[in-house]
């Protein structure tokens, strides 16, 4: 049963959506943010710390949520170790678009390595409902680095 | 079991011809057929409901209670006549006691807007409850904020319980409203509203009563309940959407100013002042939703036709099937089972979060919610993020269950 999900749910997201990477809380970290997805409640905390020469030298998460949001979460933390806080947020600009606008290009500047490991997660363009749950975690890592304490994915429509 | 089954199974109900009057009933989903649960976010509307919007613009369409031209006779008289029937089904006094709105959610915003905002003075208390779905909560939080109002919460126990005695312990004379929701959209619990109303009178309060999911699955009589308010939306009643119903004491809607300003809602008009129309009219400015309200009759005759009671025992043989099967399931957790309950079956898996239970039962052509139903408070309270949710309504049937059931093995089969 299900077998056409499995584009959408890789054995890698299935993996970091059980046992996920990074999964704590860093005391003083240099920036930090609460992310929330209202549609769903899904609730994450970012935290990443740089080094004096400006590399993400920890980054770290902590929350609930869906096998995706979890996941690649999980798969950010292990990609952002090492970055710059710049690079950081073009890798969340390109990831974003990948997911949104379904192009595979915005991932090409990136190390081959990295854009393999954002690409497990592309199967949500053809889910336009959890593209939020994908992007969830790097949104609040851009709002952390930009110094915002709390994001929203939106304003949570709908009846009950 | 055979014995057993063959007394809770309801015989005077035919859900196979039930089914026939729902065309959209019949369509794939992801190339299966479409398993419906999720009629307490909105129900699907039968033919005898399309039939009569469609007629109204075939046949009788024009603007109502302005023209004396025959065809804005005919469409008043059309909506009158659905005004009628919503004032039998709830068993009103008077028609001039029934409010057209756009749906619960304006009903509601209309009693705090107009009655609250003249009646309710700083330090006055307003009960609502823990489950209140979130359009019964904000237009008093609105109210809170403008007047220093005061909001009590009035708790729900492990099962989804209204906990009776500590409602009555947040009575007081400064209680001057209660606000209830009749049956909750995520627990399904029904709470005992009669008794809430009795004790409410008794401290001197007004009570609203929340009736968006009740009117489905059972009767209500506001005489009996002697409720103050009570609302509900078309939609969820296999009715259109756009339409929705305030239920108030003819005295209390005298006494309230008009909610919205324009025409309809006026008598005579010069630039100094205006008179206002007549109950209902009164609360009802602007060209009404006039097909939709014919819709809502034709929806009120339908379930009436098939009679409450049927129903109401229909969909709780199938109430009492899925919690026999879900609970087979390993690692399911039923979210709201007080006794009593109506067919709306909130859980949670150990396995999976309810977005991805979503996701994955989607693909086997059923249709659930999954999130926080707009009830976020009430989240907290049951110590969930979120929640999914089958109901049923009076076109589900066992046979449904069981794919529902089979797909959430599934879920578990894949990420288990
Ligand atoms: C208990 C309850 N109250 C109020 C509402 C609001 O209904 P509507 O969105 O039609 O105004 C709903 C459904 O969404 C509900 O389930």
């Amino acid at each position: 049963m299900f077998d056409e999900l499995r584009e959408l749910y890789q054995e890698v997201i299935l993996d970091h959506g059980k046992s996920p990477r990074n999964f704590r809380a860093i005391a003083d970290a240099r920036y930090h943010a609460h992310g929330h997805n209202p549609m769903c409640g899904d609730q994450l905390e970012v935290f990443v710390v740089t080094d004096d020469g400006g590399r993400i030298a920890d980054v770290s998460f902590v929350g609930k949520g869906c096998a995706i949001s979890v996941a690649s979460a999980s798969l950010m933390t292990e990609i952002l170790r090492g970055k710059t806080v710049d690079e950081a947020r073009r890798m969340f600009d390109g990831f974003h678009e990948m997911c949104t606008t379904g192009a595979d290009d915005p991932l090409a500047e990136l190390p081959e390595e990295d854009a393999d490991r954002l690409q497990v997660l592309s199967g949500v363009r053809e889910f336009p409902m959890r593209v939020k749950c994908a992007t969830l975690a790097w949104h609040t890592m851009n709002a952390a680095t930009k110094g915002i304490d709390e994001i929203s994915t939106d304003d949570g429509l709908g009846a009950g | 079991m055979s014995a057993q089954a063959s007394i809770i199974e309801p015989v005077a109900f035919d859900v196979d011809a039930v089914r026939r009057d729902f065309p959209i009933l019949s369509r794939e989903v992801h190339g299966q057929k479409l398993v419906f649960l999720d009629s307490a976010a909105s129900a699907q509307k039968p033919r005898q409901v399309l039939d009569a919007e469609r007629h109204i613009y075939e046949h009788e369409y024009a603007n109502v209670h302005r023209g004396i031209h025959y065809l804005s006779q005919v469409c008043t008289d059309r909506m009158e006549a659905a005004r009628e029937k919503v004032r039998a089904f709830l068993n009103a006094g008077s028609e001039k006691e029934i409010v057209f709105t756009r749906n619960a959610t304006e009903s509601i915003n209309l009693v705090a807007a107009s009655w609250g905002r003249t009646f309710l003075n700083e330090g006055d208390e307003i009960v609502i409850s823990e489950m209140e779905h979130h359009s019964n909560i904000i237009p008093w939080q609105f109210l809170r904020d403008e007047k220093g109002i005061v909001l009590r919460i009035a708790p729900v126990g492990d099962e989804g319980e209204f906990l009776m005695d500590d409602f009555a312990g947040l009575l007081n004379e400064r209680t001057k409203l209660v606000a209830i929701t009749h049956m909750s959209n995520v627990l399904g619990t029904i709470v005992p509203v009669k008794d809430v109303v009795r004790m409410a009178h008794d401290a001197g309060a007004k009570v609203l009563l929340d009736g968006a999911q009740a009117v489905t699955h059972i009767p209500v009589d506001v005489k009996d309940l002697d409720c103050d308010f009570y609302v509900f939306s078309g939609h969820k009643l296999y009715g259109p959407s756009g339409i929705g119903v305030l239920y108030a004491k003819e005295a209390l809607l005298d006494a309230m100013p008009p909610y919205m300003g324009g025409g309809e809602m006026i008598r005579s008009v010069t630039f100094e002042k205006a008179e206002w129309a007549d109950l209902p009219y009164k609360f009802e400015a602007g060209t009404p939703a006039i097909a939709q309200s014919v819709g809502l009759g034709a929806a009120v005759d339908y379930v009436t036709g098939l009679g409450l009671d049927a129903i109401g025992a229909h969909e709780a043989d199938l109430l009492t099937y899925a919690n026999q099967r879900l609970s087979s399931i390993d690692g399911l957790k039923l979210i709201g089972t007080a006794p009593g309950k109506s067919s709306v079956v909130s859980f949670t898996m150990d396995c999976a979060h309810p977005h991805d239970i979503g996701t994955l039962v989607d693909r086997a052509g059923v249709a659930i919610r999954v999130g926080h139903h707009c009830a976020q408070p009430l989240m907290d309270r049951m110590g969930v993020a979120a929640t999914a949710r089958a109901s049923f309504g009076l076109y589900n049937t066992r046979a449904e269950v069981d794919v529902l059931t089979r797909a959430l093995e599934g879920v578990r089969e894949f990420f288990g």
